[in-house]
């Protein structure tokens, strides 16, 4: 909500307090009562110190989900070193409990957090001092915290990419071979794997097969897409063909550069362990 | 005056209300027939008594204005409604008013009363919006009420009210900057407001109407910067920046010492306590140590706002993060400064539009101070995914960042970008492979041989940028590199980018004599293809004719003359000029021209060699984070930030004085207890809580130990305190010092009144205070008031946000008390001050008795409340000898019940203990009642070590691990010996 230009209310349960989302029971008893969604008072939260959480929450089921996701981000050179490799991590929290519910979360390893940005609710002091993450969350869905793991861990990528790309000078034809694999993975799946790659503009087209999965080729783009699915760790999977070139030019003399997209489900690359999870301010038991 | 042709003009427009005015606009009226039976029936559906129909038909109005369909011929139609009890019709009349009001004042002038009305109701939802649309319409005549209006609502009692009157002002102030001066005065009073709801707004319509005026922030200084972590993030962004310009006019620069102060960054962080103890201890200590302590002293007030502002670059907003680091980088002295750095590597994760704004801002600031980024430089790599605008200030930063030891890896980047597919991105890459090259002397060669490789690159774009680089390299040492020109002089057959061919014609004129063969050749062939060249071109065919001219006009007389004859009927005028100006010089003419003698000087000067720049070189001047720094050109509104002061005005300005202290620290406190979040306890809150209670108030000590007119600066926003000194203002710092002495002494003398006040309170937080304001206070009668007032302040005690406040204060009670040590840092200066303050204290009072009580200083969490389910422990080393045992260390425990059960049988269990430790156990405590507290005395014997001694502590059902680490200091006992005495120990121990 702006206020000739300037943000008045931002927060999202507070704003949902101030126009209720409509809900089906709440359109019947609507029309029935002729009351509305727009709320006639102001929102208590809006002047309290916890304007992020709407007040008299109420849930039968009190339940709270912690997401740990992980990114990778990393530039590995054509030899497969890696030249630069970061972990940026998110928590994102569903909590649904009734009340004000007072949480703490703690981690096996807090020092792997090097540098962390919170969501307004967290206690900074808590966090300085002991480093447990102490807050009153919000209703719903938010992002608690998210975090970069510190550049000294070495970061373990989980896959690594085979190629053979050549062009060769004299003939309009080259060569286009990638194989995806994993690496230490510890134990778990790889799955959703991508492979873009741009190809340099002498590239007409692409013939290609791959062994599993689809993959397509834009010619005017120059795109290439591999969309691989699930890595089988017995069968890895590729890509293999040639390139047809513009005839009479000579070689492009650019390197493609590959991106490569995977998820690997339940698995926080960077060791990164909560503890434990407690709740004080409420009587009732979570979970 | 204003309203009367406007009033004509509409009639004119829409043939006066009540008429069917759609009549008018033939579009209506033919081709969109549907939108005229529409309006009809809106009008109906408007007219009835329905509000479920009315609701229908605002709705479908709003829905018009969204799409940008003129509905203003409704205006009488809606006008109607704005009395309209339903609460949701009323809010979309109100924005159809925001919309058209402006277009039919008359009418408009209808729904004032309405909104008059609204202003009185006792919904404050009501109030505000009722405020936030009056002032949105824009209609002159009604300034006054408007004005009204504002006064009105910032006395309200609802905070929300009162943002909204904030936000009023501005507006107002645009439709007519004559209020401007009743407007200050608004704007000072809600200044004074002590919310974090109304800090931000009111910040900003400070910053929108009379950001010159910086003399309303000194009283609300400190106030704004703690309240700063709990204002909502918008608020954030336009306080921060408010007080960087508050900053830098009213403190001293802390770089003009940078090597004092570096050497002294150590002890202005942890040093204060034994700093504070030096001076309470003896006044010759602090006089002597005052003048040679470093020259420049940060104000206690500049470091509490660079204190205050640094959690918030834990924030998840940008926007506060950046501004947040622009403070830092504008007023932090340098060693401070790299905090910043991670957050900002941190933002470059976020969308490519923030990446942007924070990459522009960290190439300035690697201009700057290139140390604060280094370790993140693999950060600024480049990915083949970024937009090439982002890659291009990447590379930006990467080269303001290379220097003699990451050069190697920057470079081995940069050949991989080479091979990019990204042509402009390439070009930058070469460029900064050349600044690389004229910063760092040692790769120069390297980069030069890279660059020449590139000319045989295949792209043309590739190798006219490395020309152009190779040239500007080549001028700083043209003598060993003539291979190279006639590398050069062989492309100009292919090349065909005009920048690259004159740099290249450019190069050969002016190291003509290294290529003597060479360019007389190529001055053929340019003369050949000369009409066919770029202007640039040209030019540079003409300068390279002259140059030969000159030095070898046997060979090129001729063709000098022919390119010169070419470009005399040249199209564009710049080349003929310079044909005829060169002819002039160069060739002796009859009336042999005093210039021509020089024309060798003025052609073949040795000029000096370009130096590669960043174009963020000269952006510092402009505030970082601005939108005119971003766009590095002045923007309309931008204000400059000021240099810092010669001489720090006076900072006593800063002090608040409220008549009515007393009511005034009460609303205090409950601020206070209201924000729990950040700011756990008054520890953090504010520099009041004095330096033996808190650790990092490193301001406390700075004020204390500087000599010059410490009185007024330890103050904060604790009036009874800045009362007590103002009195005290004008006095020498040395009867300030006296004065702290004297205080020292007192506070010792009335232990028990001292203990029971802290022992009797239940949240630390309050005995903590108490305690400091025992150590400023003059006399003991004032002494218990502090502490009254700070037990008797009832959370309720204001009414408007009662319902929810009271589950919040308990919420509160689960952050650790102040005393608490917060950090490891903070646990080392905890102990080193409690060292050297039991030094003092055993130098100046000589009965140990006396010490024994226990003041909140070295109060020491055991057990927190919460993990405790509800026990609270707390312990102080007693600094008395226990009675057992002389080898042991009494310890006093602190237990308090803050749970609604009784605790029994409390007693220590199975201790687990290092070698040599040992405990002796209090006696088991039956049971403690909810809400009461009781101490023990325990006897710990560390063994000299500061090793931890860890047992249980079990009650009835649970049990416990705890753990005690002693400082040092605790574990030295006080000895009295005489000066020959103390030689003789001091010869046994073979010291010096």
């Amino acid at each position: 909500m702006l206020d000739n230009g300037f943000p008045l209310a931002t927060e999202s349960n507070i704003l949902k307090e101030l126009i209720k989302p409509p809900t089906i029971l709440r359109t019947v008893v609507n029309t029935i009562t002729g009351s509305t969604n727009v709320g006639d008072q102001l929102p208590t939260g809006q002047l309290s110190v916890v304007p992020w959480r709407r007040t008299g929450v109420k849930y039968t089921n009190n339940e709270a989900y912690f997401d740990v996701i992980e990114e990778i981000d990393a530039i590995i050179d054509k030899s497969g070193s890696t030249i630069t490799a970061e972990i940026q991590g998110v928590i994102d929290a569903c909590v649904k409990l009734t009340g004000m519910p007072d949480l703490t979360l703690s981690f096996m390893n807090p020092r792997l957090l090097d540098d962390v940005s919170f969501h307004p609710c967290v206690r900074f002091k808590r966090w300085e001092s002991e480093r447990i993450l102490s807050f009153i969350p919000p209703d719903g869905n938010f992002r608690l915290l998210s975090y970069h793991v510190s550049a000294q861990n070495l970061v373990a990528i989980p896959v690594y990419v085979k190629h053979n790309i050549s062009f060769r000078d004299s003939s309009s034809l080259g060569r286009f071979e990638i194989t995806v694999g994993p690496k230490q993975t510890m134990g778990k799946t790889i799955e959703g794997v991508t492979v873009t790659s741009q190809m340099p503009k002498g590239v007409l087209n692409m013939s290609l097969t791959p062994s599993q999965g689809t993959h397509t080729f834009d010619p005017v783009t120059k795109m290439l897409s591999w969309d691989v699915g699930k890595i089988n760790p017995q069968k890895l999977p590729s890509l293999k063909g040639t390139m047809s070139l513009q005839a009479g030019a000579s070689k492009p003399d650019e390197n493609p550069t590959i991106n490569l997209q995977f998820k690997i489900q339940q698995l926080a690359i960077s060791g990164l362990k909560v503890n434990r999870l407690d709740m004080y301010g409420e009587k009732y038991k979570p979970f | 005056m204003s309203a009367a042709p406007a009033y004509s003009e509409d009639k004119g427009g829409s043939a006066g209300p009540g008429e069917p005015e759609y009549g008018h606009d033939p579009a209506s009226g033919g081709i969109f027939s549907s939108d005229y039976k529409r309006h009809d029936d809106l009008k109906e559906m408007l007219d009835t008594n329905k509000d479920s129909l009315k609701l229908e038909a605002m709705k479908r109005i709003v829905a018009m204005i969204a799409r940008g369909k003129n509905a203003s011929d409704l205006f009488p139609a809606v006008v109607k409604n704005v009395a309209c009890k339903n609460i949701e019709v009323k809010k979309l009349v109100y924005v159809y008013l925001v919309r058209y009001a402006e277009e039919q004042q008359d009418l408009a002038l209808l729904s004032i009363s309405t909104f008059q009305r609204g202003l009185k109701d006792p919904n404050q939802l009501i109030r505000a919006s009722a405020l936030r649309v009056l002032s949105s319409i824009r209609v002159p005549i009604i300034v006054p009420i408007m004005m009204l209006a504002i006064k009105e609502a910032a006395s309200d009692m609802s905070p929300y009210v009162r943002k909204t009157a904030a936000h009023a002002i501005p507006k107002l102030y645009s439709l007519d900057s004559d209020q401007k001066d009743q407007l200050i005065e608004v704007i000072e009073k809600l200044l004074a407001d002590k919310t974090t709801l109304v800090a931000g707004s009111v910040v900003m319509a400070f910053e929108e109407v009379c950001p010159e005026r910086i003399d309303l922030i000194h009283k609300n200084y400190r106030k704004l910067c703690n309240l700063l972590i709990d204002v909502e993030e918008w608020g954030q962004v336009v306080i921060i920046s408010m007080l960087t310009r508050y900053a830098r006019t009213q403190f001293l620069s802390p770089t003009q010492n940078e090597s004092l102060l570096e050497e002294n960054a150590e002890k202005a962080f942890y040093g204060s306590e034994e700093d504070e103890a030096k001076g309470a201890g003896s006044e010759e200590t602090a006089a002597a140590a005052a003048p040679s302590r470093k020259p420049y002293v940060m104000d206690p007030d500049h470091r509490l706002l660079l204190r205050n502002t640094k959690p918030l670059l834990q924030s998840r907003s940008a926007a506060v993060v950046m501004a947040v680091a622009q403070l830092y980088f504008h007023l932090a002295p340098k060693a401070e400064v790299g905090v910043i750095a991670k957050a900002l590597v941190r933002l470059l994760r976020s969308h490519s539009e923030v990446q942007y704004v924070v990459l522009q801002n960290v190439a300035t600031m690697s201009i700057k101070r290139r140390g604060m980024f280094e370790p993140y430089l693999k950060s600024f790599y480049i990915r083949s995914t970024d937009p090439t605008q982002i890659k291009i200030l990447k590379l930006e930063v990467l080269t303001n960042l290379a220097n003699e030891t990451n050069i190697p890896t920057v470079l081995r980047e940069f050949q991989t970008y080479i091979r990019s597919m990204d042509k402009d991105f390439v070009a930058a890459t070469i460029q900064a492979i050349g600044r690389c090259a004229t910063n760092i002397g040692r790769v120069r060669d390297t980069c030069l041989n890279g660059l020449v490789q590139l000319l045989s690159n295949r792209d043309e774009l590739v190798v006219a940028e490395s020309v152009v680089v190779i040239k500007k390299l080549l001028q700083m040492q043209p003598a060993q590199h003539g291979e190279i020109i006639k590398h050069l002089a062989k492309l100009t057959d292919n090349i065909q980018v005009p920048m690259a061919r004159a740099s290249i014609l450019w190069l050969i004129g002016e190291y003509c004599e290294h290529v003597p063969r060479i360019a007389p050749d190529v001055l053929r062939k340019m003369a050949k293809s000369f009409t066919a060249e770029e202007d640039i071109v040209k030019l540079q065919v003409i300068n390279l004719a002259a140059k030969l001219y000159l030095t070898n006009s046997k060979q090129t007389k001729l063709l000098t003359q022919y390119v010169l004859s070419l470009a005399k009927y040249d199209q564009n005028y710049d080349i003929r000029d310079r044909a005829r100006f060169t002819r002039q010089l160069i060739v002796p003419s009859e009336q042999g021209g005093a210039l021509s003698r020089h024309a060798k000087k003025l052609f073949l000067a040795p000029k000096p060699a370009p130096v590669l720049e960043s174009s963020f070189k000269d952006r510092d001047h402009f505030q970082l984070g601005s939108l005119s720094h971003l766009l590095n050109a002045k923007a309309t509104g931008y204000q400059e930030l000021p240099d810092w002061p010669e001489e720090a005005p006076d900072p006593s300005v800063r002090n608040v004085e409220v008549p009515e202290w007393t009511k005034c620290s009460n609303r205090e406190k409950r601020k206070e207890k209201e924000k729990p979040f950040y700011s756990d306890s008054e520890g953090e809150s504010g520099p009041t809580e004095s330096a033996d209670s808190d650790p990092e108030s490193e301001s406390e000590s700075d004020s204390k130990s500087s000599s010059e007119s410490g009185s007024g600066e330890s103050s904060s926003e604790s009036d009874n305190e800045d009362q007590d000194e103002d009195e005290e203002k004008g006095r020498g710092s040395e009867s300030e010092q006296s004065e702290e002495d004297g205080k020292r002494k007192t506070k010792k003398k009335v232990p028990e009144r001292k203990g029971e006040a802290s022992s009797s309170d239940e949240g630390s937080d309050s005995s903590s205070s108490s305690s400091e304001s025992e150590m400023t206070s003059e006399s003991e009668e004032e002494q218990l008031e502090p502490a009254s007032w700070s037990r008797k302040t009832p959370p309720s005690s204001k009414s408007a946000p009662a319902t929810k406040e009271i589950s919040l204060l308990d919420l509160e009670d689960f952050t650790p008390p102040s005393v608490q040590p917060v950090s490891p840092p903070a646990i080392v200066s905890t102990s080193l001050a409690a060292d050297l303050e039991g030094l003092t204290l055993t130098d100046s009072t000589l009965v140990p008795s006396l010490l024994s009580p226990v003041s909140g200083v070295g109060r020491q969490e055991l057990l927190h409340r919460v993990a405790g389910e509800g026990l609270a422990v707390d312990y102080t080393f007693s600094r008395q000898p226990f009675s057992g045992d002389p080898h042991m260390v009494s310890v006093h425990i602190h237990f308090s019940n803050s749970s609604d059960t009784p605790i029994k049988g409390l007693h220590v269990g199975t201790p687990k203990l290092p070698a040599g430790i040992s405990i002796q156990e209090f006696p088991e405590i039956e049971s403690l009642a909810p809400g009461e507290s009781a101490t023990a005395v325990m006897g710990i014997n560390f063994c000299d070590s500061t090793q931890a001694a860890n047992f249980q502590l079990c009650t009835q059902t649970r049990q416990f691990y705890v753990s005690i680490q002693p400082p040092v200091g605790e574990l030295m006992a006080p000895v009295f010996m005489s000066e020959n005495e103390f030689k003789k120990e001091q010869g046994l121990q073979g010291g010096h």
